[in-house]
């Protein structure tokens, strides 16, 4: 198989080209898992751009992009395939005055004609490239989970009345998850895993310069330091990366190029979703460490 | 690659995993062969890469990263480019084989560089600089001159990395430097520092002064493993995983790691106790709505409808035992049952010692659990004589004012250690509940080997209990809390 990168550094510097700023460890998993042939599963906090990096790698490979939402109650014939039940009744209505066997028939509905697929099966049978993502892996129950194996691990599907069909080529697959249930170590180990945490404040502010183009970058250094003073509290929702970006883009509207206490704290409820994490922000920013700060004489 | 190298690669590896192993780590085969298979695609000399590839193949747990990162750090810490130094030093490298062998050629080389004519004030005038400018490399070449210069490293001495942790530190003197950055940034700042500036300046140097510190650790810990092997340093460091720290035997810093552990492990188990109610089995025939459906099919039952079993949510009772020993397992398990009270019908606690308090009120309306148990602990009134646990009589008082409350659709959590100093234990109360309430269980947070040993009479109250449990770690913990209905 020839690969679609040449180092991390590659990977990073075209994901860059596409916007999104990624680190060591993005770069070096998107390469390894181009190499390996082996799906990513990405977990981390909402909002740090787990589904964001399956579409801008979509983006770079130039492949089209097939998304499989997940949810509670998601089954096979959503997630894989479905025989086109309807149309199958027709042919055999079709086929009544007809003097067909019976196996013609049966052969005849189960083929390729009658088939429906769903966004697996689909992404392997794509014959140009595809980056699959499957989303919020954790939403679907344990059981769900299992159809999802023979997908991971051998790039096929099985389908009883047609036999077992393989990729034509290896898509490049995303699994993402908010960690709301331990995933089945089945899955886990045909994957390789990867953490995206908030990013650190040189990583967050670039990507604020990047998405708010019209910042300056003394603005863009003020939110970021704020954001991550905010981070560093006990809260029940940590600002994201998005929360971030949509916060200097209200700054950048209401026209302020200096964030003063009143500013940020006017502003607190679009990086903070819950009244108790806004009161304790809002009083860890206004209060006034320095007098808390013993023996340090001041000269004026 | 030649082929010794890549065989003495493969060899490494494999004490790497095994120690992982060691360290608790759910390595697989297959995840192992992964591994093996990612690093022919990275060269080691990318140490990060590098690292980042075995993390992606062998820990599949964000909780796991820290302990990962450690037995990296000392499997790999004298491979790769980790010795050379930036910035002022132009200083010769030693090859890294040599560093390996020769622990005092690595301090003599590192600290030859452009540090050693310097008076310990120049030293930490340059400190000072470095922290003020966030001069990255300047700052991981002082950290290794702070460790030649005070750590008083000596091969083969049996002290621990935290010792030579401690001296480094205690010479520098942080506090003051950090005091000294701040007076300094406010006498730059053109107008007096707003309380927001001088927070986010203060987190600023915060945030350098601890890089500072995880370097000079970083270097303590790349001599230690020069000294004393990989296998030696690696079992010395090796830490418990967060859902494997003790709760009686938790360090201050393990503690800090578990209370940021649970939060995602109550979210975790809010979701899944949630699922199981509503997935429940199916119920009888709901011959109303059967029938009521038939009329669309001329009064066939073709669509049989069933009653969805609601099964009633349990009432809950925590007893806890709230004394010295047993305080932070009383403390997590509170949080944990608060967490997801919304999967019962009603939590109340009380907590005790020598004389017991309900303290369900100061959990009300409060959004944040940290503040209710901060307040449990200093304002419940639970010292009867002499603040030693009496069992007995705490159970006592509670079953002669609550008592009566308990229903059949309650379930008792009692948590401790029964270590009743030898005061009568008053087993019966237990009995009494067990009989009126719908469950008791019983949490024990000492390893199982030690119940009923000395004053522990676990065993007598256990006679009545519908379980005992162990509850040593957020593993067992949450364990327990899946069975609970």
């Amino acid at each position: 198989m020839d690969s679609r990168f040449d180092s991390p550094a590659s990977v990073r510097a075209r994901l860059r080209d596409v916007d999104y700023l990624s680190d060591d460890a993005i770069a070096g998993v998107v390469f390894l898992a181009d190499r390996l042939g082996k799906p990513i599963l990405v977990e981390g906090p909402a909002g740090t751009g787990k589904t964001q990096l399956a579409k801008s790698v979509a983006e770079i490979l130039g492949a089209r992009l097939i998304r499989l939402q997940c949810y509670e109650g998601l089954d096979e014939s959503k997630a894989l395939y479905e025989w086109n039940y309807k149309k199958q009744l027709l042919r055999i209505q079709a086929e009544r005055n007809n003097e067909s066997t019976w196996e013609d028939i049966e052969t005849d509905i189960f083929s390729d004609e009658f088939l429906l697929t769903r966004p697996l099966l689909e992404a392997i049978r794509s014959p140009e490239p595809v980056v699959l993502l499957i989303d919020e892996v954790d939403r679907v129950e344990i059981e769900t989970e299992a159809l999802l194996l023979e997908i991971l691990s051998d790039y096929q599907v099985s389908i009883p009345e047609l036999g077992t069909i393989t990729a034509r080529q290896i898509p490049m697959v995303f699994l993402t998850s908010n960690n709301t249930r331990e995933l089945s170590e089945a899955l886990k180990r045909r994957c390789l895993f990867l953490h995206i945490d908030y990013p650190d404040m040189e990583r967050e502010k670039e990507i604020v310069l990047t998405k708010v183009p019209e910042i300056t970058e003394n603005l863009a250094d003020q939110v970021t330091r704020i954001v991550r003073s905010i981070r560093q509290l006990e809260l029940k929702k940590s600002p994201s990366v998005s929360e971030t970006i949509d916060w200097a883009r209200t700054l950048l509207m209401l026209g302020v190029d200096s964030i003063t206490e009143a500013d940020a704290i006017e502003t607190l409820n679009i990086l903070l979703k819950y009244q108790s994490d806004i009161a304790r922000a809002t009083k860890e920013l206004s209060a006034d460490t320095s007098q808390r700060r013993p023996g340090v004489p001041r000269t004026s | 690659m030649t082929v010794t190298s890549e065989s003495s690669m493969l060899d490494l590896l494999t004490g790497f995993i095994v120690e992982l192993r060691a360290a608790g780590l759910p390595v697989s085969l297959t995840e192992n062969l992964d591994a093996m298979q990612a690093i022919t695609h990275i060269p080691i000399e990318d140490r990060n890469a590098f690292k980042y590839a075995l993390a992606a193949t062998l820990v599949k747990n964000n909780a796991h990263w820290r302990a990962f990162e450690t037995v990296f750090e000392v499997y790999f810490s004298l491979r790769g480019p980790g010795y050379a130094l930036g910035g002022s030093d132009e200083s010769v490298q030693p090859e890294d084989d040599d560093t390996a062998a020769n622990p005092e050629a690595a301090g003599a080389g590192t600290g030859g560089g452009g540090g050693e004519a310097l008076s310990p004030e120049q030293m930490a005038e340059m400190l000072f600089r470095a922290l003020q400018k966030g001069d990255e490399a300047m700052l991981r070449a002082l950290a290794r001159q702070a460790v030649t210069r005070y750590a008083g490293m000596e091969p083969g001495r049996p002290v621990g990395g935290t010792y030579y942790l401690y001296r480094t530190l205690r010479n520098l003197d942080l506090d003051t430097v950090l005091e000294r950055l701040m007076a300094e940034a406010r006498d730059d700042a053109p107008a007096p520092l707003t309380p927001l500036e001088e927070r986010l300046e203060k987190d600023e140097f915060d945030s350098r002064v601890d890089r500072l510190k995880q370097e000079i650790e970083a270097e303590i810990r790349r001599r230690l493993v020069a000294d004393r092997g990989v296998e030696a340093m690696a079992k010395t460091l090796r830490k418990p995983l967060p859902e494997d720290v003790d709760f009686m035997h938790a360090s201050r810093e393990e503690l800090m790691g578990l209370r940021k552990a649970i939060y995602p492990l109550t979210r975790k188990l809010a979701v899944r106790l949630a699922r199981k109610r509503r997935h429940g089995r199916k119920g009888p025939l709901d011959f109303r709505s059967t029938v009521r459906h038939s009329l669309s099919y001329g009064g066939v039952p073709a669509d049989p409808k069933f009653r969805y079993p609601r099964p009633a949510k349990p009432e809950i009772f925590v007893v806890a035992d709230i004394s010295g020993s047993v305080a932070a397992f009383a403390r997590f398990t509170l949080q944990l049952v608060y967490a997801i009270s919304g999967q019962f019908s009603r939590v109340r606690s009380f907590v005790f010692i020598d004389g017991i308090d309900e303290v369900t009120r100061f959990f009300e309306g409060v959004e944040d659990i940290a503040v209710a148990i901060h307040r449990v602990n200093t304002e419940a009134d639970v010292v009867w004589v002499d603040g030693h646990s009496d069992y007995g009589h705490a159970f006592e008082v509670f079953w002669d004012r609550y008592g009566r409350e308990i229903g059949p659709k309650t379930t008792v959590l009692i948590l401790g250690d029964a270590r009743n100093n030898y005061h009568a234990s008053q087993a019966w109360v237990v009995g009494e509940i067990q009989k009126k309430a719908r469950h008791v269980y019983w949490l024990n947070p000492e390893p199982k080997a030690y119940w009923d040993t000395g004053d522990s009479i676990v065993g007598e109250y256990g006679a009545h209990c519908d379980g005992t449990y162990e509850c040593r770690n957020l593993r067992q913990l949450e364990r327990f809390v899946e069975i609970l209905e």
